[in-house]
């Protein structure tokens, strides 16, 4: 127990960790998610294509894999193509490493909420702003976007949820996030239960608290429905 | 084969950055394919036993059993709201402490990665079906239940007539949701050395100290099992839900 809280600070930069890949990672994940779903609703047939390859097959692949891939592949392939034009290669950390294919995968199931969401506005409304004469500008800011909040917000909080969790795989590719810290002292004052116990708390605590502020948001966003 | 296998091989060696030698990748089948069975025994496995426990924690939710129903919310509680994997080190690191589970005579399994992976898997998915399968039983109709009881069927035999059958209908998509779910949830069994697919490429890669190889072959055999899962969940709702298809 006394080791337990000497190490607390180290396991608060731990959770600072996992907490700021999340964060940042759910940041990348809802711009390539936005990204992807403009292409597929509005895009041309290449654009619709890259968007439409790019949701099933990230979707199809384990995070750990493809955490992997872009770490070990994604390094090796920038820089073999930085050396073979002359450059001088890169040194991806792992921090950014965490962050970037966190956001990658889950810019994949963003697009699908995203999508879904659009959908779900009464077409009967977008004709009616073309009819007043509002601008293509104004219909996105006045009519589409308020809504789309409204109706993609229950998925962006389940993906959210799977995001965060996801972020303990981070530490198998050596990354010294809650779950990396908490197994290496445990291990070393050999009471690794304990300590991933801790862990454990911590993510309930993390989903929990962010669940019941999306609930809110999701009140927040309905009210007047 | 040969020829082409040395080209490869050349090719690799040259240090195209994309270079990939498939034939690294053919001469390793066998341990694919033990991967890929390994792979999907964990996965049906974890799946079919965590029906299991499902089923019944289910009908204590609906029941809302006064003792069990705050135990089995607890439970599922637990285990959706915290990271499979952290779940997966309590089984494997943490339980190895304790004297009373080295000397129970659950060592023998719980010394073993492989037991460790599919109970970790197992209690997990056990939780997320539950939800589902509490979700599904109290979207039965209230005429189903009074029909049942009007035709003088006792609650066991209208359990198993009525509502489990028209509850799995109704649970089909989400259960598909969570085979996918489960199929890619396993590939953390190779943090604690089980040679599943993503084992077997990550020792691909280590021994052959390449980097494409293994990994994207791994992903690809994963995907076309993500695939066949797809395939097979429509393929029952097909005719399962055939009703809600008109």
């Amino acid at each position: 127990m006394n080791s337990l809280v000497g190490a607390a600070p180290l396991l608060l930069q731990g959770l600072w960790v996992t907490l700021s890949v999340a964060v940042l990672a759910l940041l990348l994940a809802t711009a390539l998610g936005a990204l992807s779903a403009a292409a597929k609703l509005g895009g041309g047939p290449v654009a619709r294509g890259a968007a439409a390859a790019y949701s099933t097959i990230v979707r199809g692949i384990p995070d750990l894999v493809t955490m992997l891939i872009v770490y070990f592949a994604g390094q090796r392939l920038i820089n073999g193509v930085a050396e073979s034009v002359g450059l001088e290669g890169v040194e991806v950390s792992l921090y950014g490493a965490g962050v970037l294919s966190i956001g990658f995968i889950y810019g994949a199931y963003m697009t699908e909420t995203f999508r879904g969401a659009y959908l779900a506005i009464p077409r009967g409304q977008l004709e009616a702003a073309t009819a007043l004469g509002l601008s293509r500008r104004r219909t996105l800011t006045r009519i589409i976007i308020p809504q789309l909040m409204r109706f993609a917000l229950p998925g962006y909080a389940n993906v959210w949820q799977v995001l965060v969790k996801s972020t303990a795989v981070v530490s198998v590719i050596g990354l010294a996030d809650l779950v990396g810290l908490a197994l290496k002292i445990g291990r070393r004052e050999r009471d690794p239960f304990t300590y991933l116990i801790v862990v454990l708390v911590a993510y309930l605590l993390i989903t929990s608290v962010s669940g019941w502020l999306f609930q809110r948001a999701e009140r927040r966003l309905a009210r007047g429905t | 084969m040969e020829a082409f296998c040395a080209a490869a091989a050349a090719a690799s060696q040259a240090g195209a950055p994309w270079a990939f030698n498939p034939c690294l990748v053919i001469d390793e089948g066998p341990r694919w394919a033990t991967g890929v069975g390994i792979t999907v025994a964990l996965t049906a496995l974890a799946l079919v036993l965590g029906f299991m426990v499902a089923l019944p924690l289910a009908f204590i939710r609906t029941q809302r059993h006064r003792v069990f129903d705050p135990l089995v919310r607890g439970y599922v509680y637990v285990f959706r709201g915290s990271p499979l994997l952290v779940q997966l080190f309590l089984i494997y690191y943490g339980l190895a402490q304790f004297g009373f589970v080295r000397d129970s005579f659950l060592w023998p399994f719980l010394r073993d990665a492989w037991w460790c992976a599919l109970l970790a898997f197992t209690l997990n998915s056990a939780a997320y079906q539950t939800e589902i399968l509490r979700g599904a039983l109290e979207a039965t109709p209230k005429g189903d239940r009074e029909a049942a009881v009007a035709l003088g069927m006792s609650p066991w035999l209208a359990a198993r007539r009525i509502l489990i059958p028209a509850a799995l209908r109704r649970a089909l998509p989400q259960m598909g949701n969570e085979a996918v779910f489960m199929l890619h949830g396993t590939a953390i069994a190779s943090v604690i050395t089980i040679q599943d697919i993503l084992g077997v490429g990550r020792m691909i890669n280590g021994r052959y100290y390449v980097v494409y190889e293994g990994l994207l072959s791994a992903a690809a055999l994963y995907m076309a099992l993500t695939g066949l899962v797809v395939l097979a969940v429509r393929a029952l709702e097909k005719r399962y839900l055939r009703h809600l298809y008109r």
